[in-house]
């Protein structure tokens, strides 16, 4: 396959309320990517995004918000946190086959003014058993995981509280952040529970708001405004009976390995390097257990070694402080930051290392990830 | 028991979701009888929760349906202190567990006096009667 690219990434500012259309916002922030690579929107002929259940627009409704000549190729996802580099990688195959030239993806929602997602009842066949029993939010799902991966791995909720904390730290220097209360041990064992073991301090916050990635070739990227990102691998991956809907994990056996676990060897073999190669981890982070799991299953650290090299500090583990500090863009924010890292663009957060960033997007038994070099 | 997905007259058993459909209706209509009713794939022979039209380990198409002793053990659980939903408001702190039954799928349910809850406990059937549906829901096994 030829090589490609990120060029740009874009945002709406992150908020409690935008007070705005998600199509605004949507194409508020195409637009702030194709200007931050220098593209003129109008060259833009393919989009893919995701939503949950009617959360956001159609890839339709932004081409044409965008008063955009045509489309050659476009996707819309019905996928929550697992899609944005499963999105780059359909993004990057269109383009290597020749499908499209440059892509849009995005995530947009009023995640916070507009329906939540931490309520929204999934559409598919496995809520008739969940939702009327009062196991009804994916925060609980995600915490029935997480009490027994950190058992069976020795941690416990020290652990948990490591990467809040860490996460904090990031997001105090991140202007994009919206929740930038330093936050120390003590805070976090006072911050109640919601669905123990996770309190409020292991949660996103929900945000209105939205971010966009353009991706193209390498041979354009390199007259555009910023160092190309390359692409070196991206991909989707989950294993035998994922379940009949996004919230449905009875069928998974181990609750203490998520897909990471399944993708690390292919993501690495493709892009060429090992995970002692990644300068900057960028992790999804709906909640803090999928973090230390995630670690794990990248092969970044050894199994029950999670929480210690987050308290170490050794490795840049979300510089924008997550979705737990910027908000649940459902990690398409967390896909931008690591294009601004390698870029070298973050600023007060900036990693001292920035050649190889690894990506993931999802938490549980699905999911995609991606590695990006320079 | 019956291989034949047929619409089953009690399909107003299970809890009023608006998702039960033949395959699930059987499963709805056997707990309003305090029974534990699971679905046994005739080509591999394994019992599996949810109920589907087809086996997730095998895809064989054919089914038998049967009782099961619904003990188990508990493999995680969660301690829920915030309601999501409103109707849920009034039972907060409750338990969600996932089982592990000896028959060997896997169920998500809420225990019953859950004090002293471990990895590994023992659970037993603690059938939970609402107006139109029944739950099933466990109790520690002394």
């Amino acid at each position: 396959m030829s090589e490609v690219a990120v060029v740009g990434v874009g945002y709406t500012r992150f908020s409690r309320e935008s007070a705005r259309p998600v199509l605004d916002l949507a194409a508020e922030a195409a637009v702030a990517a194709c200007d931050d690579a220098g593209l003129p929107v109008h060259e833009v002929d393919g989009i893919a995004s995701h939503m949950i259940g009617h959360d956001s627009e159609n890839a339709q409704a932004v081409a044409t918000a965008l008063a955009l000549p045509g489309l050659r190729c476009v996707l819309d996802l019905n996928q929550a946190g697992q899609a944005p580099c499963n999105l780059l990688a359909h993004a990057a195959a269109s383009i290597s086959a020749g499908l499209a030239n440059h892509v849009l993806i995005f995530r947009a929602l009023n995640g916070r003014s507009g329906p939540k997602v931490g309520s929204a009842r999934f559409p598919g066949r496995g809520g008739q058993f969940r939702y009327p029993i009062g196991y009804d939010s994916y925060l609980m799902y995600i915490a029935m995981w997480a009490r027994r991966y950190l058992h069976e791995t020795g941690q416990d909720e020290r652990d948990l509280a490591a990467v809040a904390i860490a996460h904090r730290e990031y997001a105090v220097r991140n202007e994009r952040a919206i929740r930038r209360t330093p936050l120390d041990l003590d805070g976090y064992f006072s911050s109640s529970y919601v669905a123990e073991p996770f309190r409020v301090a292991d949660c996103t916050p929900e945000v209105d708001g939205a971010c966009a990635l353009l991706v193209t070739s390498m041979e354009r990227a390199r007259d555009l405004c910023h160092p190309p990102v390359r692409i070196a691998a991206a991909a989707y991956r989950t294993g035998p009976r994922p379940g009949l809907d996004i919230g449905d994990h009875v069928l998974t056996d181990d609750y203490t390995r998520n897909f990471t676990d399944l993708i690390r060897d292919d993501l690495f073999g493709r892009a060429g390097v090992t995970p002692a190669d990644v300068d900057v981890a960028c992790l999804y982070d709906c909640f803090t257990g999928p973090v230390l799991m995630s670690l794990e299953g990248l092969g970044l650290c050894d199994r029950g070694g999670a929480g210690e090299l987050v308290r170490s500090g050794r490795l840049p583990i979300n510089p924008h402080g997550g979705l737990l500090g910027e908000g649940y863009l459902h990690g398409m924010n967390t896909l931008a930051e690591a294009v601004l890292q390698i870029q070298g663009r973050g600023g007060d957060r900036q990693a001292a290392k920035h050649e190889v960033a690894v990506v993931t997007s999802g938490g549980l038994m699905d999911g995609s990830a991606a590695v990006l070099t320079n | 028991m019956t291989t034949a997905r047929t619409p089953v007259a009690s399909a107003t058993a299970g809890p009023p979701d608006g998702r039960i459909d033949a395959d699930s209706a059987p499963f709805w209509a056997a707990l309003r009888q305090e029974r534990v009713e699971l679905q046994r794939c005739t080509a591999c022979a394994r019992l599996r929760f949810p109920p589907m039209g087809r086996c997730p380990w095998c895809a064989g198409a054919s089914y038998v349906r049967e009782e099961v002793d619904a003990r188990g053990t508990i493999y995680s659980w969660i301690v829920v202190h915030r309601a999501f939903g409103s109707e849920f408001a009034a039972d907060v702190p409750y338990v969600v567990a996932t089982v592990d039954l000896d028959a060997g799928p896997r169920i998500a349910l809420r225990l019953e006096r859950p004090e002293g809850v471990d990895f590994g406990s023992r659970v037993r059937p603690d059938f939970h009667h609402h107006d139109d549906w029944t739950e099933l829901r466990m109790v520690l096994d002394e």
